[in-house]
């Protein structure tokens, strides 16, 4: 047994900081005050990124690198892409979270495509970013509600429906769209489809002024009468009632200790400048006291590092267990669960213990206490991710928890 | 409440005591001698019979036991298949044993007559004593017995305390005795007859602080003389050997190794809320006189008392393990099939995200537990990690134990259930310091 971030994984976590530090930090406020500028200072980054996983075949990290490892043989233990990716991106997200969702080709649709798409689409998608297209105005955590239809017509399929909250949207070359074969066979007939940007009939409506994360662009996309060839739909055409989700719900065990680790990175970067503020103050909190005999600022601050800490370590069981061949969507939702929940709760007590400085622009403690209210909602809210818990640790299903 | 003649006896001298004016006059000692008198049919002598402690072998210098060595340094929440023997042994001993034991040890505030016999049985104490002292211990084992603890835990956390006090006095003469002291306390651990033994650093007083202790050592000729008290002592009444943890005028603190048979030594039960089968008690020290080898490590530097206290620490957390695990795998059950309003309170998101709150928190607080002993046992630094452990656990710990009586509602409240039991021992992580040590 064995906790700690192993040596070989290290410099790689060191190049992900150093990303956030001399890439993402220096431009961090101008994005949040530029909401829906393009940020082209990643255009440079996102190919090195691209050389760097180019160049370690079978390693590397990233969006399009996560998905279930086999189990490895017997005494084996692997430390692999999804472990590396979320060590990766807490750092970057620790830098910023807004840009580091807006990196080329490290999309959610990434995700997906690395998760589902077969040989011939990976090999056809290769190079492109990717963004994600599920929520709908009336759909939201309620995925299987899906409204947004593909109708078969030859070999290609007809979508039409409006969907929102597309991160990356304007920006992606590509959105993976969840829609529906049939409206009356509830989640099994959901399938997911990737529409190249200039397909006619897809068009960005619009995009969202929002509290936070506003270096990433979130989109709101139409589809009317949008033709997308067969080949584009990821897994399998058959409409298997018994099977249900699995296939797309499959993409989340991978990407949620993922949007866990943006919860960390964002989290860590708000206590790690709190305490340097307080330690002007002369709050030490080098754990030389017991609790109680603590000042209630420095047990504020022990609180918090050890909620954080466990969410990182959760998140981090979450991705070795994928890394390993071990199913872990219980694994993966607490992990979600918990960074969430901690990341917006340490952000915002932060600001508090800051003061005045923690609430002013001329810091950045503030916008990370924005930016960490979406990643308690995206990719499954605190709720949704006790549902999937709940129903696991009670063994219920969802039409009994509902 | 009910009236308690030597409490308020005690309550008033304690004043008394208090007093720097008792000080500045020379008046503290013999109001301490008062003190002793009108409480001495609280505070009886500890055991005054039993073994004679001695050196059954010469040791040329102390045996410690060597860091764990892993394959590599990669992340690895896997366990050991050595591990998982003794995990196996410990569960059906908790399932078999000590659920059923629980209840009524914990009326009695004390372990079963023959809890200790069986136990020994399991022969766990030999794996914190080193071989060449006739122990099976090759290298140090912080996760297993980590381990260990969380499974004993989840039979009962008191019982647990009770099984386990021992080998933590085992395990801290192992880290820390000198080679005479190991010859002469550690040996026995791998007998037939496990000495009953508990650490002592808590002391009665809200906002205890265990590096400000008030228990005081002083340096007398050869001797060195403690006076203090120490409580939340498991095994207290029954003890042959105490680690006393004490304030070195000049030193600061310090572990001392008190047989319970030396004079101005004396014990009486004090049942808390919790974990009572761990048989709670007071310890006393009236001038009680050592020798200089009685300092654990024989040097005022040969403990790391941060550590010490770190390691102490690491075995709650453990025990909260287990206790909180305990709660959530009572609660599913019952909330499955307690019905309300026709279905299921399981059905209820209300009733559903406090079980799912239960399970992520108790993961998150096994994982820093583990955490930190895997540092613990490789030799890393661990302060850090076993502190923020701690916190994690004290806090999520005792949120799972009310959550536990509160998703049973009225029942729970009631002794039909155990769930209130385990409401008052996830209480003692806040209030502890020593007791059990890994």
């Amino acid at each position: 047994m064995q906790l700690d971030i192993p040596k070989k994984l290290q410099g790689f976590v060191d190049q992900a900081r150093a990303v956030g530090k001399e890439v993402f930090r220096p431009i961090s406020r101008k994005y949040d005050l530029a909401e829906h500028e393009y940020p082209r200072e990643l255009d440079l980054l996102a190919s090195v990124l691209d050389g760097m996983n180019e160049g370690d075949a079978g390693a590397g990290a990233g969006a399009g690198k996560l998905k279930q490892e086999g189990r490895p043989k017997r005494d084996g233990n692997r430390n692999g892409t999804n472990m590396s990716t979320v060590l990766g991106l807490i750092e970057l997200c620790w830098g910023d979270v807004g840009l580091a969702l807006t990196i080329p080709r490290q999309g959610l649709g990434n995700a997906a495509l690395a998760a589902v798409a077969n040989d011939e689409q990976l090999k056809r998608l290769h190079g492109k970013w990717a963004a994600m297209a599920i929520t709908e105005p009336n759909a939201g955590s309620d995925s299987a509600a899906v409204r947004t239809t593909a109708i078969k017509d030859g070999e290609y399929y007809v979508l039409n429906g409006e969907k929102i909250f597309v991160t990356a949207g304007e920006r992606a070359d590509c959105v993976v769209v969840w829609a529906t074969l049939d409206p009356n066979l509830g989640r099994a007939a959901i399938k997911s489809f990737v529409v190249e940007k200039g397909t006619p009939g897809m068009t960005v409506a619009r995009l969202e002024h929002k509290l936070g994360i506003k270096a990433s662009d979130t989109a709101t996309i139409l589809f009317q009468d949008c033709r997308v060839h067969q080949s584009n739909l990821l897994g399998s055409a058959e409409v298997d009632v018994n099977k249900g989700f699995g296939g797309v719900m499959q993409t989340f065990d991978n990407t949620r200790p993922v949007v866990a680790a943006m919860g960390i990175g964002c989290a860590r970067a708000a206590l790690e400048r709190t305490r340097e503020l307080l330690k002007g103050e002369g709050y030490q909190a080098n754990y030389g006291r017991a609790l109680w005999s603590s000042s209630a600022i420095e047990a504020e601050l022990y609180r918090m590092e050890a909620d954080l800490d466990a969410a990182f370590l959760l998140t981090l069981r979450a991705a070795w267990m994928a890394d390993n061949g071990q199913p872990n969507s219980k694994e993966a939702s607490m992990a979600k669960a918990k960074a969430g929940r901690t990341a917006n709760s340490v952000t915002l007590r932060c600001t508090e213990l800051c003061g005045t400085l923690g609430y002013s622009e001329s810091e950045l403690i503030e916008k990370w206490a924005r930016d960490s209210k979406i990643l308690d909602i995206f990719e499954g809210t605190q709720q949704i991710q006790q549902l999937i818990i709940a129903r696991r640790v009670l063994g219920l299903s969802s039409t009994q928890l509902k | 409440m009910s009236f308690d003649p030597i409490g308020q006896a005690l309550s008033a001298l304690n004043k008394l005591a208090g007093n720097e004016l008792l000080h500045k006059y020379g008046l503290y000692q013999p109001t301490q001698k008062i003190a002793y008198r009108a409480t001495k049919e609280g505070f009886r002598a500890a055991v005054a019979i039993g073994r004679q402690w001695k050196e059954a072998q010469k040791l040329l210098k102390p045996e410690r036991l060597p860091k764990a060595q892993r394959k590599n340094d990669l992340f690895d929440l896997s366990i050991s298949e050595d591990q998982q023997m003794v995990r196996d042994t410990a569960q059906r001993f908790a399932k078999e044993v000590m659920r059923d034991a629980a209840m009524k040890a914990n009326d009695a505030a004390k372990a079963p007559e023959d809890f200790a016999a069986q136990f020994a049985e399991l022969g766990l104490a030999a794996f914190a004593v080193p071989e060449n002292l006739g122990g099976a211990a090759a290298e140090s084992s912080i996760v297993t017995q980590v381990l260990v603890a969380e499974d004993l835990a989840y039979g009962d956390m008191g019982l647990a305390v009770a099984a386990l006090a021992p080998i933590g006095v085992a395990n801290a003469l192992a880290a820390y005795g000198s080679a005479d002291q190991q010859a002469k306390y550690l040996a026995p651990f791998a007998g037939d007859k496990v000495p009953v033994a508990a650490l002592a650093i808590a002391e009665r007083r809200p906002g205890f602080e265990p590096r400000e202790l008030r228990t005081r050592a002083r340096i007398d000729g050869e001797s060195y003389v403690l006076t203090g008290e120490k409580t939340l002592v498991p095994l207290a009444t029954s003890a042959e050997l105490f680690l006393v943890a004490a304030e070195l005028v000049g030193r600061g603190p310090q572990i001392f190794i008190v047989e319970a048979a030396t004079a101005g030594v004396s014990v009486k039960d004090d049942p808390s809320m919790g974990i009572r089968a761990a048989g709670l008690g007071s310890l006393k020290l009236d001038e009680v006189r050592l020798p200089r080898t009685a300092l654990l490590g024989e040097e005022a530097s040969a403990v790391d008392y941060e550590q010490f206290l770190d390691r102490s620490l690491l075995a709650w957390c453990a025990l909260s393990l287990g206790a909180a695990q305990a709660v959530l795998d009572y609660v599913v059950p019952y909330c499955n099939d307690r019905k309300a309003f026709g279905e299921p309170i399981s059905h209820r998101q209300a009733v559903a995200f406090k079980v799912a709150d239960i399970a992520t928190e108790l993961e998150a607080m096994r994982l820093l537990t583990w955490r930190a002993a895997a540092r613990a046992e490789e030799g890393k630094p661990f302060h850090r990690e076993a502190y923020l452990a701690h916190v994690l656990c004290t806090d999520k710990g005792m949120q799972i134990g009310t959550d536990g009586v509160q998703l049973l509602g009225g029942h729970g409240f009631t002794k039909e259930h155990p769930a209130e039991r385990w409401y008052r021992d996830l209480r003692a992580l806040g209030v502890i310091s020593g007791g059990v040590f890994v």
